[in-house]
């Protein structure tokens, strides 16, 4: 990792990373980040998995139960895959589009450290008098009736956070609109990089009525507002379409980028161009599009009336249609390949049937009058996790091992990576393909156990033993990490061999500015046309060497976010009565925050030049006498 | 975009093609402004004429959509190049609102109404 500070220490790398507005440091702790709540989410789910491995069990009470699986969920979709994607994109878009950084690198600090704080307050309610029980969808109806301050950390945490992946999403649209480098025009974006952007246009589009709804939420429970509640006048079922009007765009937000990374890795060790490429563009804009338009296909059986489910029903097959492109692109691309089965590529086989039976499934949900047969049953369980599983951790786990040399310049072991891609996989199919049958069978989602002359035992221990694999698997792969660390062996450039795109052809390790003169870029795969044509270098430059700007790090997004966490546990208690120091909480907590806001909007913060000389004794540091490109 | 002008020196030819632009910018202005005004006076008069509400409302609601609309291109600029993805992502996030409000109206309020 590259860093212009001499100091080391311990003190002084955390320091380091606390104040950075490095993307590419940013992108190491969302990773990190994100691990540790996917780790968090993978106990829930095995302590849920535990409890319904045999009828009747007795090894976590319902009410607790309840608890695991809200946080499961809440703490999968928006601490572990939202944050764990953003990483990738924290780390390789810039160096896609020849940027030297975002566009906002303050504001990529400031998202992450909400994201992690309200990841952080989320989880605190474990032990501060329970977790929110109604489900990662807290429909209101259970929701407002819920005891206990659970819900108004989901409430809260989901706010903090949220304007986390908001401000980050703005930022990567304004980065891909406005810092590609010359030559690089829309049609010649990497997928990876398309997909990311929108992605950032639906995150723009989908936040806000998570906002709206949550801040609604937030009235009837701290005030009494009533929105949602219907002896008083209010409607439950507004919090569902506004949950929905987010949430499955949310679910193609964290699927668009995943595809991204399927799409480098297919073309990379296929060593052919990707199949399709402007058809693969037009797909992403139109399941962005279209994603908005479908919400109601999670409420068929509210009641709607038969116009609206019709409408919602063939707007979700027509989904179906820009997503099956996506995948037989992908499959000619393979075609005719000469092609490389590596660990990133394994991963990306197996996401190919298992998204597909993902999707099959939806495709049958959206037919509303089976979904009355489908609805809150383990179907649907069955469903979403091909979908997430199969499609985003798939994409997680096998771009880890893809961009772990542009990360940190080493590399995973791929024997010990192919043994756990088995394990994840077969236990992925082993704990969800039953659960299909389960659904039919009659077995309701989000119950704490189920009777013994139900005839649910022998899937239920099926799945409970596929569950098992998956968590030996994400062991295997914690293993893998720490043990090519300790080895620490350099990798250095373009380690795979079949590198076509600007970011690995970037020398390694990265230098802090990335490029010491902005490339130019000559066409699709750029790195692979310089290849082509016996560039050394890897890159034709489009200016001569000189200073390069860069933005001061700050510790003003840590301080401005721990306000807000503070004023938050000042909202959270502010509604009972025997607390009234709670608004001092809330009162300073705020103060701090606009302090913040206050400082950084007054004081002018223009960043600094590196210069020439510098650049060369930073290269000579990193690369020694020869400098980079070589 | 045509404000934060710098003293760049123009030839006599370019200056003649500035002023034509501008003098033609000038006279859409003129006219939509006018337009603008009329819509105005139709709202005005449809509510004082004693119409019926069910039909002077849409009508008003139109004609504020078609000022919101005026204004945006003739007098924010809209029109100019190089304003394709803010008019583009403009489009789009008043194409979800509205998906959105008409969802609200029709299948949560007239729906519960029925
Ligand atoms: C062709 C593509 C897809 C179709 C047609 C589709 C269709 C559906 C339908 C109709 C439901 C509602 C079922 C019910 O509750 O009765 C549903 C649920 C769900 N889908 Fe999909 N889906 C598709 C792709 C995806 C993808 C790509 C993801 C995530 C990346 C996803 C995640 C989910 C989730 C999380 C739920 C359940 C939410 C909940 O009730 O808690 N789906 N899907
Ligand atoms: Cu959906």
């Amino acid at each position: 990792m590259s860093s212009i500070a001499k100091k080391t220490g311990f003190g002084a790398t955390v320091w380091d990373y606390i104040t950075t507005v490095d993307h590419k440091k940013i992108g190491v702790m969302y990773l990190l980040a994100g691990t540790f709540f996917f780790v968090l989410g993978g106990i829930e789910a095995l302590l849920m998995r535990i409890q319904l491995m045999r009828p009747n069990n007795d090894f976590v009470s319902a009410g607790f139960f309840n608890e695991l699986m809200t946080m499961h969920g809440t703490t999968m979709i928006f601490l572990a895959a939202m944050p764990l994607l953003f990483g990738f994109m924290n780390a390789v878009v810039p160096l896609q589009i020849g940027a030297r950084d975002v566009a906002f690198p303050f504001l990529n600090s400031l998202g992450f450290w909400l994201f992690f704080f309200g990841g952080v307050f989320l989880n605190l309610s474990w032990f501060l008098g329970g977790a929110p029980d109604a489900g990662w969808t807290s429909y209101a109806s259970l929701s407002l009736y819920s005891e206990g301050h659970g819900i108004d950390f989901y409430v809260l945490g989901l706010q903090i956070s949220g304007a986390g992946t908001l401000i980050s999403g703005i930022n990567f649209l304004v980065t891909i609109i406005n810092m590609r480098a010359p030559g690089m025009t829309y049609m010649r974006m990497p997928l990876f990089t398309w997909t990311t952007f929108v992605a950032s246009a639906l995150i723009l589009f989908a936040f806000p009525p998570l906002t709206i709804g949550l801040a609604l939420m937030l009235f009837d429970r701290m005030f009494g507002a009533n929105f949602f509640d219907h002896t008083m006048g209010g409607n439950t079922i507004i919090w569902e379409h506004l949950f929905w009007i987010f949430g499955h765009p949310e679910v193609y937000i964290l699927v668009l980028p995943a595809f991204g990374l399927f799409s480098e890795i297919f073309a990379t060790f296929s060593r052919k161009r990707l199949f399709g490429y402007s058809s693969m563009v037009f797909a992403t804009i139109l399941i962005g599009f279209l994603g908005f338009m479908v919400w109601a296909h999670h409420m068929f059986t509210v009641g709607l009336g038969a116009t609206a489910n019709a409408i919602f029903a063939v707007a979700t097959m027509a989904i179906a249609v820009p997503t099956g492109m996506k995948v037989f692109n992908w499959l000619l691309t393979m075609w005719g390949g000469s092609i490389k089965v590596t660990v990133p590529m394994l991963y990306a086989l197996g996401f190919i049937p298992s998204f597909v039976a993902g999707g099959v499934t939806g495709v049958m949900q959206a037919a509303a009058p089976l979904d009355y047969q489908l609805h809150d049953s383990y179907f649907i369980v069955a469903h979403f996790h091909y979908v997430i599983v199969g499609g985003i951790v798939l994409a997680l786990f096998g771009s880890a091992h893809y961009y772990w040399p542009l990360m940190f310049n080493q590399m995973l072991d791929e024997r010990l990576g192919k043994v756990t891609f088995w394990f994840f996989f077969v236990g992925f199919h082993c704990t969800f393909f039953v659960q299909h049958f389960l659904g039919l069978m009659g077995m309701p989602r989000r119950v704490a156990t189920y009777g013994a002359e139900q005839g649910l035992d022998t899937f239920n221990l099926i799945s409970t033993i596929g569950a098992a694999l998956m968590a030996i698997g994400v062991l295997m792969l914690v293993i893998n990490v720490v043990k090519t660390a300790i080895k620490n062996e350099k990798v250095g450039r373009d380690p795979w061999g079949d590198g076509r795109t600007l970011e690995w052809a970037i020398p390694q390790p990265v230098p802090f500015y990335n490029f010491r003169q902005t490339p130019l870029v000559r066409g699709l795969d750029t790195y692979w046309i310089e290849k082509q044509e016996g560039n050394e270098e890897g890159m034709t430059y489009a200016e001569p060497l000189g200073d390069i700007h860069m933005p001061n790090n700050s510790i003003l997004p840590f301080i401005m976010t721990i306000g807000l966490f503070i004023a938050s546990f000042g909202a959270l208690y502010n509604m009972d009565a025997d607390k009234p120091w709670s608004i001092f909480l809330l009162i300073g907590g705020l103060s701090i925050l606009f302090a913040c806001m206050f400082a950084r909007s007054f004081k002018d913060d223009h960043g600094y030049h590196v210069h020439v000389e510098d650049i060369l004794a930073e290269e000579e540091r990193l690369y020694g006498k020869k400098g980079g490109n070589n | 975009m045509a404000h934060h002008e710098e003293a760049v020196v123009r030839t006599p030819v370019e200056y003649a093609y500035e002023r034509k632009k501008r003098s033609d910018q000038m006279k859409m202005q003129v006219v939509t402004f006018a337009l603008m005004i009329f819509l105005t006076l139709i709202a005005f008069i449809a509510v004082n004429a004693g119409f019926s509400p069910y039909y002077v409302a849409p009508i008003i609601l139109v004609f504020a959509g078609i000022q919101v609309v005026l204004q945006l291109y003739y007098f924010m600029h809209m029109n100019e190049p190089n304003m394709g993805f803010i008019s583009f992502f403009m489009w789009s996030g008043i194409f979800i609102a509205f998906i959105t409000v008409l969802c609200f109206v029709t299948i949560i309020w007239w729906h519960t109404a029925w």
